[in-house]
């Protein structure tokens, strides 16, 4: 039986590594400048999210709503159309404006969740829980990966000095 | 069409259960916080409260560690740190 999450990671760790191996490659005589490192910091940074946006693909209103953002950087333009699909509340569609108190209060609530999850402004209540799991889920997957290749990295120079 | 719901106020049991739901699976993913004597969050207003700050978290650790990574990239040579990024996919 295949372990969706564990695919996701396979896939997350196969894009970030190809990226770290890109930036490390393209700068051959190591500098430790601060310049050099705000630089790498904002690569690997970078790097790091789109390898797990990608890696989501197209599933989750959170990645796309990620992807179209950095395909509108890259194309230079500034405005963009996010047409935002709900996909997994398929049943109810609990709309922003019902005025019974339950949900009223849980939006008033929400505001600050929608900033911070990709997409979120655009989501109902439902979807918009929905979509944070997974996010969780993926930004922890990101942490962990993340800090085994720091400590593998750390290993290699403790053994190269 | 959003009349129809109106008048069907058994839905909206079925979508304030839902909602329940999902809050209680956001709840599973929160982390124990070790020295509160406090059980994890129980309103919906305290699990979002701490979803909001666990993500930021998050955020916060990936801008670390994609700090740290920066530092010992730029000065380990390129051949270890190629070596150790290849070591990683064995994970």
């Amino acid at each position: 039986v295949k372990n969706p999450s564990s695919s996701l990671k396979s896939r997350f760790i196969t894009r970030f590594l190809g990226a770290l191996t890109k930036i490390n490659a393209e700068d051959p005589i190591s500098s430790p400048s601060p310049t050099r490192i705000l630089q790498l910091y904002r690569r690997i940074k970078v790097a790091s999210n789109k390898s797990m946006a990608y890696s989501v693909r197209s599933r989750r209103i959170w990645s796309r709503a990620m992807l179209s953002r950095f395909r509108s950087r890259r194309s230079a333009f500034s405005g963009r159309r996010s047409s935002v699909k709900t996909t997994n509340c398929t049943t109810i569609n609990v709309t922003i404006n019902e005025n019974k108190t339950a949900k009223g209060g849980l939006d008033m609530q929400t505001d600050e969740l929608r900033e911070l999850v990709p997409g979120g402004e655009a989501m109902d209540v439902c979807n918009l829980l929905d979509e944070t799991a997974h996010y969780i889920k993926c930004l922890t997957t990101q942490v962990q990966v993340m800090r085994k290749i720091v400590d593998f990295c750390h290993i290699s120079k403790k053994s190269s000095m | 069409m959003s009349s129809r719901r109106w008048r069907e106020s058994s839905r909206t049991n079925i979508s304030d259960e839902q909602i329940t739901q999902l809050l209680s699976a956001l709840r599973q993913l929160l982390p124990e916080i070790p020295h509160s004597h406090s059980r994890k969050a129980s309103s919906a207003a305290e699990v979002l409260k701490q979803t909001c700050n666990y993500i930021k978290t998050l955020h916060r650790e990936v801008d670390d560690l994609s700090d740290r990574l920066s530092q010992l990239l730029a000065t380990i040579d390129a051949d270890s740190a190629e070596a150790a990024i290849i070591r990683s996919l064995l994970i």
